[in-house]
């Protein structure tokens, strides 16, 4: 099981209250991850990624275990304290001001 | 009793502001999608409770959101536009070629009879339409392919298309507005396009009359007389009796020409509205004085608006979607300022009042006639 912590702005948007918890079949990658939320939350496509997988958004980062693997491949396995759900896969809004 | 319904865009969400016919006491619904810019919320004239809102943010993009109880309730729909094929380039800021680029929703225009069909202006400058309520969106590649998109440049504020006209008269005839393109005409409800922006005269560019490359504030049209169209242009009032066919300046006695939205009373097509902008460089009114022009004689002699609005130190701006007219028995008219506050005249602009005075920055203002 993946925790996942959503920024205030799409927690609103998918109508979700706290962390959300995942399955997510095969390796825990980040690409995996996104996958699984938007099909739970068709909402979200697009708002986070680009659609169909594409790209990050700009101004969105991704965190986990005090790292930022916003750059980091997509396809990279995350963390095992990620993969085993003791640590959250953070989704950040950056600091853009706005 | 019949009642109105004010559906009011800011740069942190959106607002709905209903009244009933005599539109003195207001009832404030908001902020909805707290946060995220809201450009712009429509009704659909086939159903009153059938709404679309385009939201959109810094972080996460574009948003379409729709309600089927006239706001109440909202529901996000598709927001995956894709340009049709290969994109190609329009000209950039430094006249370089740069790709076409999604980035948001300006304007969300309704179908006239079905509540499902509704159409979006985009920035960078296209127009989509989805036919099942939101949910998917179809690019009508023509407006960009019919030969001078890839001289378009865009305006300070973005590659916007910012205006749609459906003519209730003529099916298939539309009008579509592009900064800084000019205005556009389709006789084939969107599959093919030609440039209407003969007579228009812009300084500001290469060659003053071309073609294309206006930058065309807003358009406006009366449903009864559908060939006259009515242009805010960046500088220039202007006026076309012939669909577009040619244009000519109506700005008169106005004590600028500069200006954003530009709109028509419900009953009276030759009754226009203008709000005058000092200039492209100072977005605020003449003398601090916020005024509504109106002209009775759809255009060149214009009277001034301002019982109840502010006539001193007012800076603020009147953006190009943030006025709209009632169609109430006495005509309502409505605009939102960048200061934040919605006014309203029930008397076909002779009297105004605020609605509200301190929201965010408004984007743009709509009003629906509701039984």
């Amino acid at each position: 099981m993946i925790r996942v912590v959503l920024p205030s702005h799409l927690r609103t948007l998918a109508r979700i209250n706290g962390e959300v918890e995942l399955d997510v079949v095969g390796p825990v990658t980040q690409c995996a991850v996104l996958d699984a939320l938007e099909t739970r939350y068709p909402t979200l496509c697009g708002t986070i990624r680009g659609h169909d997988g594409g790209p990050r958004r700009a101004f969105i980062r991704f965190f986990a275990c005090e790292q930022d693997l916003s750059h980091q491949d997509p396809n990279t396995p995350l963390p095992e304290p990620v993969s085993s759900g003791a640590e959250p896969y953070l989704i950040v809004a950056a600091m853009a001001g706005g | 009793m019949s009642g109105v319904r004010v559906l009011v865009g800011t740069r942190k969400g959106a607002f709905v502001l209903s009244a009933d016919g005599k539109r003195e006491r207001w009832e404030v619904s908001g902020p909805h999608f707290a946060g995220w810019e809201i450009y712009h919320v429509k009704g659909s004239p086939a159903d009153p409770d059938r709404l679309y809102a385009s939201q959109c943010s810094g972080w996460s993009g574009q948003v379409i959101q729709r309600s089927n109880d006239g706001g109440a309730t909202w529901e996000a729909v598709g927001n995956k536009f894709t340009y049709d094929g290969v994109p190609g380039t329009h000209q950039w800021y430094d006249g370089t070629p740069h790709p076409w680029e999604f980035e948001r929703v300006w304007h969300l225009e309704p179908s006239l009879d079905d509540p499902d069909t509704v159409y979006a202006g985009v920035e960078d400058a296209g127009l989509f339409r989805s036919a099942d309520g939101g949910q998917h969106w179809e690019e009508l590649a023509g407006l960009r392919g019919h030969g001078s998109g890839p001289s378009w440049q865009p305006g300070a504020g973005g590659m916007c298309l910012h205006t749609i006209l459906l003519d209730p008269s003529r099916p298939g005839r539309m009008f579509a507005a592009i900064s800084a393109a000019g205005a556009f005409r389709s006789d084939d409800g969107g599959q093919s396009w030609q440039p209407v922006n003969r007579g228009l005269q812009s300084e500001g560019i290469p060659d003053p009359d071309a073609e294309v490359g206006h930058c065309v504030h807003r358009l406006a049209m009366h449903p009864s007389r559908p060939e006259v169209l009515y242009m805010q242009k960046h500088w220039d009032v202007m006026r076309s009796d012939d669909a577009g066919e040619s244009w000519h300046e109506v700005s008169g006695n106005l004590p600028t020409d500069f200006g954003f939205p530009i709109d028509v009373h419900a009953h009276e097509p030759d009754t226009i509205y203008v709000v005058p902008i000092t200039s492209d460089a100072e977005h605020f009114p003449p003398e601090g004085k916020l005024r509504v022009y109106r002209s009775r004689t759809g255009g060149d002699e214009w009277e001034p608006l301002t019982s109840g609005l502010p006539q001193q130190h007012c800076y603020v701006n009147v953006l190009r979607d943030a006025m709209a007219v009632d169609s109430l028995d006495s005509c309502g008219v409505y605009f939102g300022t960048t200061g934040g506050q919605v006014y309203a005249s029930p008397d076909a602009g002779d009297t105004w009042a605020p609605i509200v005075r301190d929201l965010p920055a408004v984007l743009s203002v709509e009003v629906q006639t509701l039984p």
